[in-house]
């Protein structure tokens, strides 16, 4: 299988096993694992890890919140301010998330090159 | 090379992760308050009402049926085990408010918001609330039952706290980034003293002895009067007080002193009040006693009240609790019914103190120096070093004000004496209320009462009506506690207290019904001394009229005079100013909107435009006539609304009609008009800025999140009539809290509504779901379960189980 789709999946399934007991940092330590673990190169570095956390965090949200009709979301895209929109407020939760694990991605990776020499 | 990407890839997921779990002003930490798995997503959701909880000692399980308006209804099969549910039940749904609540009482804000809440902070601590809760934990400790229910109640809501992981936290603990701490009885003591300084914290003594040193004891007679011309008192002008055999205080010879006061500590808001009225069988279409209730207070959302039904094999309460205390607070239960009106009586006075050196541990008493008590009070902040400010506690109590705080003089300060620093058993009171059979169960329930002071409305099944004016109040000579007192000299302290059973109160009167709305008590035969300390005198005569207008009365008739809109104010000044003011000089815009309000009838509808122009013109003329009261550094209270009609009325040509910055000597008829046209200024800009000024528009009520209004958590633009001075007093953040009419069949039958809904998270369908049908004027029949069986009312069942 290609290492891109397999690094995908491996950050996808860490972050979530994470998540039942660690804090929101845990896909931060997903992504640094993974990318220790399967080397990728180039910008895949980063967007790897950040599509497979938006993809979790917006999905997961998504479900969470389409139950009770965005009650909280709508309110929260006030607050925040996003004028009120709970998909804007979707899409930012991704990105705050794709960020996160991204940048841990390039860390990852940077560790590994350091240890390889 | 790869050094260097190492170090700054390090940099940068240092960064991220420090830019994402830190809270950076009112910003929250991003990634914890976002991700789905402990974020706000998680609070996306409903209340769980269904299945079994664990809850920690429990002697029997405890049935909690939900009914589709949310309203818990709890049978448990004891008492201890019913106040350890209503703990815990409550913190399903408030946990966050009640905890609030009582950081607030405490001033303990700082340590969640941070330094913005100092200055609250600070004079929570000045005015001595956590010593007051502490005396009022002593009082309760008297009573092994009460403190045994307090403590159960404690457990119930820490049963809760316990079983939370972070996911699960109220939202605001998260916005705010902190956690709940355990509840304590501490924080019951200071739910109540919260209620407390709402209710009786309410004082202009300093911004009165200014005005008296200012403008002389006559004027100040005239300005402030001890009664107003009119007084349709709460116990009914006929009531024979010969039975009240006591000496009365003596008022003693001696100086006062009248000090400069440039600034005083923030007072609570002065339409803090409420309606309570009941009508005997005779006056009642069915023959049944019916009792009304509806507290004013802000209109805050989570709100302040939530409903519940309380239910043990020897009694079952309904009614509106407040998160944090115990019991009902305005409720029935298959006997009696009760509810409350502030009392608004003066229970606060300030006594001025010499200290002895700059120590400040010893003041002059009687001649001599007496030791001071240092209680510190370390205020926690958030993010920052901690503020000390310790207070000097005299005999009076706390020494508010002194060079730390509001007064230059080192050796000076002004000493608090208040009713909510004495320490009762006002829980107790609430507690045997819910028990009560009869009038008798309600006079003793009312005897451990002591503050904020309150008028108890009362109905039974029996057919009885009453009203008690309860509180532990001050037997105070003549003039006594109207101004700075002298804190040295014995025979300015409050020398004794009015025996319980010679409080104010009538049962059962002639007229057949008995109301309060925050009114004067009594009428001048009263023998003990009643100064008006700021007694509304509109709401209770269209309250008095509306029942002495006709024989018999039904619920729809309470549920119109809960929702009247009549302004009484606004017509008893309106149509001298139409005889008496000078429309010659009237441009056309101004002859218009004289015309508009000259067709409005005097009722706050939401339509009407004649109430904007009223509230605008009104404000205006307020503050023309009291021009004097514009001075710097001087803390003043200028007269109440109805004196300021009064003299408009009665004295156009006195001295304080003329503003004393024109060289033209004014009469009120020049103040009609100068204001009028101000007005209309104001109110063309408004309506430039805003559009349409119709009172619905102008008013623009809106319930406010608990937050300092923050607008996601609010609800703007409720659309609904009334004001303040009005029966239906909504104003624009404040109200009706609470409405609820009791019939006294068997068992009786009840209707409530509040402006809020029973759940606290913002992300519930019942966060709010009250409102628009409060603001319509509707009720929801109150579902009062007679057994522990599901009724068809109820949507699910939870069983309370232990562990």
């Amino acid at each position: 299988m290609n290492i891109k789709i397999l690094n995908f999946i491996a950050t996808l399934v860490l972050a979530i096993v994470f998540s039942f007991f660690l804090p929101w940092w845990s896909i931060m330590l997903a992504a640094f694992i993974t990318a220790t673990l399967l080397s990728i190169k180039g910008v895949a570095v980063f967007f790897i890890p950040f599509v497979a956390i938006f993809v979790f965090w917006v999905s997961y949200s998504f479900i969470l919140s389409n139950t009770n009709d965005f009650t909280l979301a709508k309110k929260i895209a006030i607050l925040l301010p996003l004028d009120g929109n709970a998909y804007l407020l979707l899409i930012i939760t991704g990105i705050v998330g794709g960020l996160a694990s991204g940048i841990a991605g390039i860390f990852g990776k940077q560790c590994k090159t350091l240890i390889k020499k | 090379m790869k050094y260097l990407k190492f170090t700054l890839s390090l940099l940068l997921i240092a960064l991220a992760f420090y830019g994402l779990n830190t809270k950076f002003g009112s910003i929250p930490p991003i990634g914890k308050f976002l991700n789905p798995y402990t974020g706000i997503w998680q609070n996306e959701t409903d209340e769980t009402i269904s299945g079994s909880v664990y809850i920690d000692g429990l002697l029997d399980k405890v049935n909690v049926h939900y009914d589709a308006q949310l309203i818990p209804h709890l049978f448990a099969k004891n008492e201890t085990d019913l106040y350890k549910a209503q703990g815990y039940i409550t913190a399903k749904h408030r946990l966050w408010q009640m905890e609030f609540q009582t950081y607030a009482a405490a001033g303990r804000l700082s340590e969640i918001i941070g330094e913005a809440a100092l200055n609250y902070d600070r004079q929570e601590r000045r005015q001595g609330m956590g010593f007051g809760a502490e005396q009022a934990i002593e009082k309760m400790k008297e009573d092994p039952e009460t403190i045994a229910y307090v403590e159960a109640y404690a457990e119930g809501v820490n049963s809760y706290i316990n079983q939370l992981q972070p996911k699960d936290f109220p939202v605001e603990y998260k916005l705010l980034d902190y956690r709940p701490e355990s509840w304590t009885i501490k924080k019951t003591a200071l739910l109540l003293m919260y209620m407390t300084k709402d209710l009786a914290g309410f004082d202009s003594d300093l911004e009165y002895t200014n005005a008296l040193r200012m403008f002389g004891k006559e004027r100040f007679d005239l300005l402030y009067p001890d009664f107003y011309e009119i007084n349709d008192p709460v116990i009914p002008k006929d009531t024979d007080w010969s039975f009240i055999d006591v000496p009365m205080t003596e008022t003693p010879v001696g100086k006062f002193p009248l000090d400069t006061i440039a600034s005083t500590l923030d007072k609570p808001h002065p339409d803090n009040g409420s309606n309570n009225w009941a009508i005997s069988g005779q006056k009642s279409y069915s023959g049944n006693p019916i009792l009304a209730n509806d507290p004013h207070l802000g209109l805050n959302l989570p709100s302040i009240w939530f409903v519940m039904q309380l239910s043990t094999p020897n009694h079952n309460s309904f009614g509106a609790t407040l998160p944090g205390a115990l019991g009902v607070i305005s409720g029935f239960n298959n006997h009696i019914s009760w509810g409350e009106t502030n009392a608004t009586r003066d229970v606060l006075d300030w006594y001025k103190i010499e200290f002895k050196d700059k120590s400040r541990m010893q003041y002059k008493y009687d001649g001599q120096w007496k030791d001071a008590r240092l209680r510190v009070e370390e205020i926690k902040i958030k993010g920052k070093a901690s503020y000390i400010d310790s207070v000097r506690y005299t005999h009076h109590g706390p020494v508010s004000y002194d060079k730390e705080f509001k007064c230059d003089d080192e050796l000076a300060g002004y000493a608090m004496k208040w009713s909510g620093h004495i320490g009762g058993n006002n829980q107790k009171a609430f507690l045997e209320l819910n028990k009560g059979k009869n009038y008798d169960d309600y006079v003793k329930a009312l005897k451990h009462y002591t503050a904020p002071a309150q008028n108890f409305v009362f109905a039974s099944g029996e057919g009885d009506i009453a009203l008690w004016v309860q509180g532990k109040l001050p037997n105070k000579w003549k003039g006594q506690g109207k101004f700075l007192m002298d804190g040295s000299n014995p025979r300015h302290d409050w020398q004794s207290f009015i025996p319980q059973s010679f409080n104010a109160h009538t049962k059962n009167p002639e007229r057949g019904f008995v109301s309060s709305a925050n009114q004067h008590p009594v009428d001048e035969s009263y023998p003990f001394y009643v100064f008006n300390d700021g007694y509304e005198p509109y709401r209770n005569r269209v309250i008095n009229n509306f029942f002495n207008s006709k024989d018999t009365f039904d619920i729809q008739d309470f549920k119109d005079l809960h929702n009247n809109n009549y302004n009484l104010k606004a017509a008893e000044l309106l149509p001298y100013i139409y005889e008496t003011m000078d429309v010659s000089a009237l441009t056309n815009e101004e002859l218009t909107i004289l015309n508009e309000i000259k067709k409005w009838n005097f009722n706050n509808n939401i339509d009407e435009l004649g109430p904007s122009i009223w509230s605008i013109w009104w404000s205006t003329l307020y503050n023309t006539v009291w021009d004097e009261y514009e001075v710097n550094n001087v803390a003043l209270k200028a007269p109440f609304s109805f004196q300021t009609i009064h003299l408009l009325k009665s004295k156009g040509d006195d001295a304080f009609m003329n503003i004393v910055a024109t060289p033209e000597t004014e009469t009120a008829k020049d103040l009609f008009l100068i204001s009028f046209k101000k007005a209309v200024k104001s109110l063309m800009d408004w309506k430039v800025e805003n559009g349409n000024y119709n009172w619905n528009d102008y008013k623009s009520t809106y319930v406010g999140h608990l937050l300092q209004d923050l607008p996601a958590f609010s609800r703007f633009n409720v659309t609904i009539g009334g004001g303040a001075n009005i029966v239906n007093a909504t104003s624009k953040n404040h109200g009706p809290s609470w409405r609820m009419i009791v019939e006294m069949t068997s068992p009786p039958t009840a209707l409530g509504i509040y402006p809020g809904g029973q759940s606290g998270n913002p992300g519930s369908k019942y966060y709010d779901n009250f409102i628009d049908d409060w603001a319509a004027g509707n009720y929801h029949s109150l579902h009062f379960m007679q057994s522990d069986t599901k009724t068809d009312a109820i949507i699910a069942t939870q069983t309370l189980i232990s562990n």
